[in-house]
């Protein structure tokens, strides 16, 4: 008796969910999709907020930009909770093998004391800006409508916590918990820090989710992050003989530099939508950024000298260029 | 003419490897089966790097493929942005 071995292909009935087929046409779904698209609750949202009575719970109109639909943006790195999670804990996998490596080593001693007192002076104080980071990136996920925009937020408020965590544990290495208390008197009490704690206290109180994302994600981040890590930390500092501190602030200077990809994203579709959004994105930005320049001349200038202002000059044309790829006049 | 093909599993992974070949391969067919998806193209076929990361939003590494490689027949000629399948080299 001879056997045959026949497979037989059987076609899903539905190759993914009804709302993802209208959006997407009729194939199958990533889970990026699935997790983010048409999730938001749009209807039926029975009570008004008490302590807002004039708005609903979930409100598209808290903010000036006006979408069609609120789920035309996308995170260029399709996080959804679990691709978050993975990729995050592979960078933190990273980030232990670098603690891991110069404290084993000693290689923080090899840093010459005035100069790890520079790095300290600059990066200490910066904790509280993230935290900053994380609360204004919070209340955008929770007063922003849509997920595909208010969902990367959540992360990016979390990354903003990994980023001052960060910088804790370097200030520990290198001067102890006695650094941490200096960097937070310097936050709340040095001269040349009260510029930037003004803005970044100024921007916990907008209410506006998208002038929120502008100020904070766009401006805020836009400059601090190339101006002081990537041009300072990784630049001069390194040269002058702080190398460890830049494997140290490794995550930090990854997550910028992969973070400005979607930031990008969300202000070339908000922008795209229509000439009314990009002008309020440009006002926005215009607003923001002259102060953000002059919060943040004086620790840069405190940790390079006059150079400070040339250097400030160029990171903002960056931001300014990446801006004009997205559609925004600046 | 004859055909180069790559077979795959079927699965999340591969989703956007698959799309990424047929963007980029317009000849080219593909073959659903259980659990394998098989694509076949006319002479040549060629996986982008740059195509692939689009699709996924993260960097990727051609050699993460054979993860989920199932079998392929052509000359194969790799580098670190592309990966073709060909009859002529």
């Amino acid at each position: 008796m001879q056997i045959d071995l026949k497979t037989i292909s059987i076609e899903p009935k539905r190759k993914a969910f009804d709302h993802l087929v209208r959006r997407f046409g009729d194939k199958a779904a990533s889970r990026y999709q699935e997790g983010s698209y048409d999730i938001q609750a749009t209807e039926n949202l029975h009570y008004r907020p008490t302590w807002a009575p004039g708005q609903e719970l979930y409100d598209p109109t808290l903010s000036r930009i006006v979408m069609e639909d609120w789920h035309a943006f996308k995170d260029p790195r399709q996080f959804y909770y679990s691709s978050y999670v993975l990729a995050r804990a592979r960078q933190q996998e990273a980030a232990e093998g670098a603690f891991a490596l110069v404290e084993s080593r000693g290689l923080h001693h090899t840093i010459d004391a005035a100069l790890a007192q520079k790095v300290l002076d600059l990066l200490m104080p910066l904790r509280h800006a993230a935290w900053g980071g994380n609360q204004n990136n919070v209340l955008i996920a929770g007063y922003g409508f849509g997920t595909p925009f208010t969902q990367p937020c959540l992360y990016h408020g979390m990354d903003n916590l990994a980023v001052a965590q960060y910088l804790s544990r370097l200030g520990l290495l290198l001067g102890g918990t006695d650094a941490l208390v200096a960097g937070k008197q310097a936050w709340t009490d040095g001269q040349g820090w009260q510029p930037l704690r003004r803005l970044v206290e100024d921007t916990l109180v907008i209410r506006d989710p998208f002038e929120l994302f502008v100020a904070q994600n766009v401006v805020i981040d836009g400059l601090l992050y190339p101006a002081v890590f990537d041009a300072v930390v990784d630049g001069r500092f390194a040269m002058e003989g702080a190398a460890p501190v830049s494997m140290l602030t490794q995550f930090i200077t990854d997550w910028s530099a992969e973070s400005r990809k979607w930031i990008d994203s969300v202000i070339k579709i908000a922008a795209g939508e229509s000439a009314a959004n990009a002008a309020i994105i440009a006002e926005w930005f215009a607003g923001w950024s002259a102060r953000a320049m002059s919060a943040l001349l004086p620790p840069v200038e405190q940790a390079i000298g006059s150079e400070a202002d040339a250097l400030l000059g160029e990171v903002l044309s960056e931001l300014k260029a990446r801006l004009a790829k997205a559609a925004v006049a600046t | 003419m004859s055909n180069v093909f790559i077979a795959f599993q079927a699965n999340e992974e591969t989703r956007p490897i698959v799309e990424a070949i047929l963007a980029d391969n317009p000849a080219a067919q593909v073959e659903d089966h259980p659990a394998m998806v098989k694509i076949a193209a006319p002479n040549s076929l060629t996986i982008n790097r740059a195509t692939v990361e689009d699709l996924i939003g993260r960097n990727f590494d051609l050699q993460e493929l054979h993860i989920n490689l199932i079998t392929l027949s052509g000359h194969v000629d790799e580098d670190d942005d592309t990966l073709t399948l060909s009859w002529n080299s």
